[in-house]
C-alpha cells in the first residue's frame, strides 16, 4: 500500500472526475486540477471567493464551483481553460447548486427554497421550478440521467414532480400520501421512486415512473420512523434504517419485508450465525479478531434533544450488492456488515473512536472506513487491515472516497489530502495474513 | 384442735384455693393411718372436755336424751337403766347402741372421705375449668381487640379506597381532559402550522414576485460562448409532439423495464419449474420402487395415482411454454401430492429406522447401561424366585420324608404326586390282564384241541382197527351185510367226488371258525391223507381264531378266495399270535 505526498485542500473539496482521469481540489479560492496518474497540476483556476461547493460535470469536461455566501457560481472548462462562465443568483441567495446529468445545465436552489433555477449553458436560458421542498433529499436524478424527481410542497401537501432532464419537460406531478415528505430516491434502474415520510411517521412509499403508487410500507406506528433509505445497486433490495435501531430489507417484487437486521449491544453466537466478528481497536494491537460473544459500547441518547443520536443513519451496499454496511448512531464506534445472500450478520467492525465515514470500493467488496485518527481501516470478506498513514504532522483522516477504478483512495484530512494506492497483491497478502488469524 | 380442725376440713383451704400446692400438701397429710390417729385424739379430747355431759345425778336425763337421740337416728334400741336410780346401765343394749353408733360413724367417715375425695377432684377440675375459662376469656378479649383493630384497619382501607377511587376518577378526568387538550392542541398546531406554511408560501411568493419585479441586474449568466449539447444534438422546441414523445419514451422505458423484469421472472420461474420437475422425478423415482413393496395392498392404487401424475406431468410439460394457470396448478398439485407421499414415506422410514435402531440397541452387545441394569435386575429376581421355589420343594420333600403328621395326609400328598403314574400303571395293568386272559384262553383251547386230537387219534385207531377187523371179516362169507351198515355211517366221505371234498373242507373250516360245532369228521374210512391235512389245518387255525374273535368276518370273507391264500394268511397270523401276542389286538384293529 502506497501513499502519495500530502496536498492542501480546503472545505474538504476534493473530487475525482467521473472518468477517473483528473483530480480537482479547492484551496481557498483556487481550483487545482491534477492528473490522477502523475499528480501533476494540469490547470489552476482562480475563483472569485472561497469555494464552498465543487462538482464535476458528468462528462468530466467542466467543473462547477459554488460560492454560496455570494450567491455566485463559476464554471471552468478543462478543454478550454480560458472559457469561463459565471452565474449570479443575485439577492435571492443560493443554498445549493448541482449539475444536471447532461452536464449542460446547472440547478440552483435559492434561499428559503423559493425556487430551483435551471441554467442552461447551451442557450443561456433560465427556467424555474417553484415550490421545492426543503427536506433531507428533495431532488434526485435517475441514474441514467433521464429523469429528475423533485419534492414539492403546496397548500400544505406534498407533491412529486418528475421532469425529463432532456428538456426539463414536466412529465408527471402527483400528490404523495405523506404527512411531511422527507426524501426521495430513484432506484438504480430508474423505474421506481422511493419516497419516505419524516421521522415522525414510519412510512415508505414506492412510486412508478408514471406516478402510480406501487406499494406502501410501514413497520410500526407512534414512534420515530425512517432515518435513512438506500437502494441496492441491483435495484433488488431497498434497505430502510430507522430509529428503532433496525434495518429492514424490502424486496423488489412484492415490496414486502424479507429481512430485518437488528443491532444488539451484545452479540452472541446465535446472532453471528457462525461468522466471525471483527474487532478493530487501536493500539497496542492494531487489529484483533474476537470471537463472539462481544459487547459493543452504547451511548444513551439525550431524549430532550431534537434528532436523537439513535437509530441507523447510514446504509451502504457494496457494488455487487452482496454486502450491506450500516451504522447505528448510538453505537457510533461500530460498523455492521451484513451478508445479503445469507441475510445474516457478517462482521462487526468495532473501533475505539466513532466512525466518521465509510465507503465501499466501487469495484470490489471492500470497505474503507476512518475514525478521525491517522489510520485507514479496510475490511473485506477475507479479513481486515488497518494502515497507518505515513505522513508528518499528524494527518488525521476525516473523510475518504474511492477512485472509480477502486485502485486508490483519497483520504481527506482537515486541510490536507493524500492518496492511498492499493497494491492488489500486497492487499491480498495482508488479507491473507489476517485470514490466518480468523 | 386447731390442727385437727384444719385437717378435718381441708376443703376450707380448697375453697380458698390459692394454689394447688396447698391442696396437694393437705392431701399428703391426709394419709389414712394418721387420720385415724388424729380422729382418736380428737374424740378423746372431746370426751375429756365434755365429760360433764353425764354425771351421776343426771343419768336418767342423759339416758332419756340419748334414747331420744338414738330414736331420732332410727335405732330401735332403747337403753334402759337397770336400776331406777340409773347408776348402772343395761349393758347389752348400750353396747349394741354403741356398736351401731360406731358402725354409723365409720360409714359416715367413709362417705365423708369419699366425698372429700370427690370434692377434691371436683375442686381441681373446677380449678382447671376456671383456668381454662380465664384463658378463654383472655383469648376472647384478645380476639375482640383484634377484631376491633381489623375493623379499624378495614375502615381505614375503605376510606383510602374511596379516596383512591376519587383520585382515580379525578385522574381519569384529567387524562381525558389532557387528551382532549392534546387533541385540540394537535389540531391547533396543525392548523397553525398550515397557516404558517401558507403565510410562508405567500411570503415566498411575494418575495419571488418582488425579485422578478425588480429585474435584478445581477441575476445573470455570463458565458463566454454557448456550449453545444452533450449529445451533440440541437435543442428542440417545446411542442405537443415533444410532449407526446416524452410520454412515449417514458412508457417505452417502463415497458422495457417491465419486460426485463418479466423476462428475469420467467427465467426464474423456468428455473424453479425445472427444479420442481427434477424434484418430482426424483421423488417418483424414490417412491415408486418402494411403494408396492411397502404398501402392498394399496400398490395398485398408488400405481394408478402415479400414472395420473405422469399424465399431469406430461400435460404440464406440454403446457409449460404456454405458462397457463391451469398447468401451473396441476404441476403444483402433483408436486404437493408427491411431496405428501414422500413425507409419509420418510416418516414411515423414520419410524422403522427408529424401531430397528431400538431393536438393534436391545440386541447389541453394547446394550445401554439402563437396559443392562434392568435386565440384570430381572434375572436376579428370577433367580431368586427359582431359588425360593427350589427351597420350597426341598422343604416339602423333607417334610414328606420325615413325615410326622398322620399317614392319611401323607398318603394324600403321595397320591397327589403319583396319581398320574398310578393311572398309567393301572392302564398297563389292565392291558396286561387282558392279554393274560387271552393267553389263558388260547392255552385252554390248545389243550382242548390236543385232548380232542388224542381222542380223535384214538377214534381213528379204533376205526382202523375196526376197518382192519372188517376187512378181515369181509373175507368171511357175511361181508355184504357189514358193508351196507358202514356206508350208511360214512356217506359223506366215501361217496363224494374230488371238488365236493373241497367244498366240504370249506364247510369244515367254517365250522372250525365258528367253533361251536367244531368236531372231527367221524369217518376217516375213505382215505387217511385228506383227513390228516384237515386236521393240521384245523390245528393251525385254532389259536388264530381264538386270538381274533372279532376278525372272523374278515377271515370268512377272505377264506372264499382260495385255499392257498388262506393257508399263507393263517400261517402268518399264527406266527404273529404266538410271538407278539400283546400287539395282536392292536394289529387286528388296524387291519379291520
Amino acid at each position: 500500500m502506497n501513499f502519495s505526498e500530502l496536498f492542501k485542500q480546503s472545505n474538504q473539496l476534493c473530487k475525482v472526475s467521473p472518468d477517473g482521469k483528473y483530480l480537482a481540489t479547492c484551496v481557498q479560492y483556487r481550483l487545482v486540477v491534477r492528473d490522477v496518474s502523475t499528480l501533476q497540476i494540469l490547470h489552476l483556476y482562480t475563483c472569485l471567493d472561497q469555494v464552498s461547493h465543487m462538482e464535476w460535470s458528468s462528462d468530466s469536461l467542466f467543473i462547477l464551483c459554488a460560492m454560496y455566501k455570494r450567491g455566485l457560481i463559476q464554471v471552468w472548462s478543462l478543454e478550454q481553460p480560458d472559457w469561463h462562465c459565471k452565474i449570479d443568483e443575485g439577492s435571492i441567495g443560493l443554498v445549493s447548486s448541482r449539475w444536471s446529468p447532461d452536464g449542460r445545465h446547472i440547478l440552483n436552489t435559492t434561499e428559503f427554497h423559493l425556487r430551483v433555477t435551471v441554467w442552461s449553458l447551451c442557450t443561456k436560458a433560465v427556467s424555474y421550478m417553484k415550490y421545492p421542498k426543503a427536506c433531507q433529499k428533495g431532488i434526485d436524478f435517475s441514474k441514467d440521467g433521464g429523469y429528475m424527481a423533485l419534492a414539492e410542497r403546496r397548500d400544505c401537501k406534498d407533491y412529486v414532480s418528475i421532469f425529463v432532464c432532456e428538456d426539463w419537460h414536466l412529465l408527471r406531478n402527483f400528490e404523495t400520501e405523506t404527512q411531511d415528505l422527507s426524501g426521495l430516491e430513484w432506484s438504480p434502474n430508474g423505474c421506481v421512486l422511493a419516497v419516505w415520510d419524516s421521522c415522525l411517521e414510519y412510512k415508505v412509499l414506492l412510486y412508478s415512473l408514471d406516478g402510480r403508487l406501487l406499494s406502501t410500507y410501514s413497520a410500526y406506528e407512534w414512534s420515530l420512523g425512517v432515518k435513512c433509505v438506500s437502494w441496492s445497486p441491483s435495484s433488488q433490495f431497498l434497505a430502510i434504517g430507522s430509529y428503532d435501531e433496525k434495518v429492514r430489507i424490502l424486496n423488489h417484487i412484492t415490496w414486502g419485508k424479507i429481512a430485518q437486521f437488528e443491532h444488539p449491544a451484545s452479540i452472541d453466537n446465535t446472532k453471528a450465525e457462525g461468522n466471525f466478528v471483527l474487532s478493530v481497536p487501536e493500539l497496542p494491537h492494531p487489529d484483533e479478531i474476537c470471537a463472539p460473544p462481544i459487547q459493543i459500547p452504547v451511548v444513551k441518547p439525550d431524549p430532550d434533544r431534537a434528532n436523537p443520536k439513535i437509530g441507523v443513519s447510514v446504509l451502504a451496499f457494496s457494488s455487487d450488492s452482496r454486502y450491506l454496511a450500516s451504522r447505528n448512531d448510538n453505537m457510533a464506534t461500530a460498523v455492521w456488515v451484513w451478508d445479503m445472500q445469507k441475510m445474516s450478520l457478517e462482521a462487526v467492525l468495532e473501533q475505539t473512536a466513532a466512525v466518521r465515514c465509510f465507503q465501499w470500493d466501487p469495484r470490489h467488496p471492500r470497505l474503507a472506513l476512518c475514525t478521525g485518527n491517522s489510520k485507514l481501516y479496510l475490511w473485506s470478506p477475507r479479513g481486515c487491515v488497518s494502515v497507518q498513514v505515513p505522513a508528518e504532522g499528524g494527518f488525521q483522516v476525516q473523510s475518504l472516497s474511492w477512485h472509480c477504478s477502486g485502485d486508490f483512495l483519497i483520504l481527506l484530512g482537515k486541510d490536507q489530502l493524500c492518496l492511498c494506492y492499493m497494491d492488489a497483491e500486497q492487499e491480498e497478502n495482508t488479507s491473507c495474513r489476517h485470514c490466518e488469524n480468523v | 384442735w386447731e390442727r385437727g380442725g384444719r385437717l378435718r376440713h381441708p376443703w376450707v383451704f380448697f375453697s380458698n384455693g390459692e394454689n394447688n400446692e396447698i391442696s396437694r400438701m393437705s392431701h399428703v397429710m391426709m394419709s389414712p393411718s394418721r387420720q385415724s390417729n388424729l380422729e382418736l385424739a380428737y374424740s378423746l379430747s372431746t370426751y375429756s372436755v365434755i365429760g360433764a355431759f353425764c354425771t351421776e345425778d343426771n343419768v336418767p336425763q342423759c339416758l332419756l336424751h340419748i334414747n331420744q337421740e338414738l330414736a331420732s337416728l332410727g335405732l330401735p334400741v332403747c337403753i334402759e337403766a337397770s336400776s331406777p336410780e340409773g347408776a348402772n346401765l343395761n349393758a347389752v343394749p348400750v353396747l349394741n347402741a354403741v356398736y351401731e353408733l360406731l358402725q354409723i360413724h365409720r360409714r359416715d367417715m367413709c362417705t365423708l372421705e369419699e366425698m372429700e375425695k370427690e370434692q377434691m377432684k371436683k375442686s381441681s377440675s373446677l380449678d382447671l375449668i376456671q383456668m381454662t375459662n380465664s384463658r378463654l376469656k383472655d383469648q376472647l378479649e384478645l380476639s375482640i381487640r383484634e377484631k376491633s383493630g381489623l375493623y379499624e384497619t378495614e375502615r381505614q382501607l375503605q376510606l383510602k379506597l374511596k379516596t383512591l377511587q376519587r383520585c382515580l376518577k379525578g385522574e381519569k378526568d384529567e387524562v381525558q381532559k389532557l387528551q382532549s387538550i392534546i387533541a385540540s392542541r394537535a389540531s391547533q398546531y396543525s392548523h397553525d402550522a398550515k397557516r404558517k406554511e401558507r403565510e410562508a408560501a405567500k411570503l415566498k411568493e411575494r418575495l419571488s414576485q418582488l425579485l422578478i419585479d425588480r429585474k435584478d441586474k445581477k441575476l445573470a449568466i455570463d458565458v463566454l460562448n454557448n456550449l453545444g449539447r452533450s449529445d451533440g444534438k440541437r435543442s428542440q422546441w417545446r411542442t405537443t409532439k415533444a410532449t407526446a414523445s416524452h410520454e412515449g419514451e417514458m412508457y417505452k422505458f417502463l415497458l422495457c423495464d417491465y419486460e426485463e423484469s418479466q423476462k428475469s421472472l420467467v427465467l426464474e420461474n423456468a428455473e424453479l419449474k425445472k427444479v420442481l420437475q427434477q424434484m418430482k422425478k426424483e421423488m417418483m423415482h424414490i417412491l415408486s420402487p418402494c411403494q408396492p413393496s411397502s404398501r402392498g395392498a394399496t400398490a395398485d392404487e398408488e400405481l394408478a395415482e402415479s400414472d395420473e401424475d405422469e399424465k399431469t406431468r406430461d400435460s404440464s410439460r406440454d403446457t409449460l411454454d404456454q405458462s397457463c394457470e391451469h398447468a401451473r396448478e396441476q404441476l403444483t398439485n402433483s408436486i404437493r401430492l408427491q411431496w405428501r407421499k414422500l413425507r409419509n414415506h420418510v416418516e414411515k422410514l423414520d419410524n422403522q429406522a427408529s424401531q430397528v435402531l431400538h431393536q438393534m440397541e436391545s440386541n447389541k452387545d453394547m446394550i445401554p447401561f439402563e437396559t443392562h441394569q434392568d435386565e440384570m435386575e430381572r434375572m436376579r429376581h428370577e433367580v431368586q424366585q427359582c431359588k425360593e421355589f427350589i427351597h420350597a420343594q426341598q422343604q416339602l420333600l423333607q417334610q414328606q420324608l420325615s413325615t410326622s403328621f398322620d399317614d392319611e395326609t401323607a398318603a394324600l400328598l403321595y397320591d397327589c404326586y403319583t396319581l398320574e403314574e398310578k393311572e398309567r400303571l393301572k392302564e398297563e395293568w389292565r392291558l396286561f390282564e387282558e392279554q393274560k386272559r387271552n393267553f389263558e384262553k388260547e392255552r385252554r383251547n390248545f389243550t382242548e384241541a390236543a385232548i380232542r386230537l388224542g381222542r380223535e387219534k384214538q377214534a381213528f385207531e379204533e376205526d382202523r382197527a375196526a376197518w382192519f377187523k372188517n376187512h378181515f371179516l369181509n373175507m368171511t362169507p357175511f361181508t355184504n351185510r357189514r358193508r351196507c351198515s358202514s356206508s350208511d355211517g360214512q356217506s359223506s366221505l366215501s361217496i363224494i367226488s374230488e371238488p365236493e371234498i373241497r367244498m366240504s373242507v370249506k364247510a369244515h373250516k367254517a365250522k372250525a371258525s365258528t367253533y361251536t360245532t367244531f368236531s372231527t369228521p367221524k369217518s376217516s374210512r375213505s382215505t387217511a391223507a385228506p383227513s390228516t391235512t384237515d386236521l393240521y389245518r384245523t390245528l393251525r387255525l385254532i389259536p388264530d381264531c381264538s386270538s381274533s374273535m372279532h376278525s372272523n368276518q374278515v377271515w370268512q370273507e377272505s377264506s372264499t378266495n382260495g385255499d392257498e391264500d388262506i393257508r399263507i394268511k393263517s400261517k402268518s397270523r399264527g406266527l404273529h399270535c404266538s410271538d407278539l401276542d400283546i400287539f395282536a389286538l392292536g394289529e387286528d384293529d388296524s387291519l379291520t
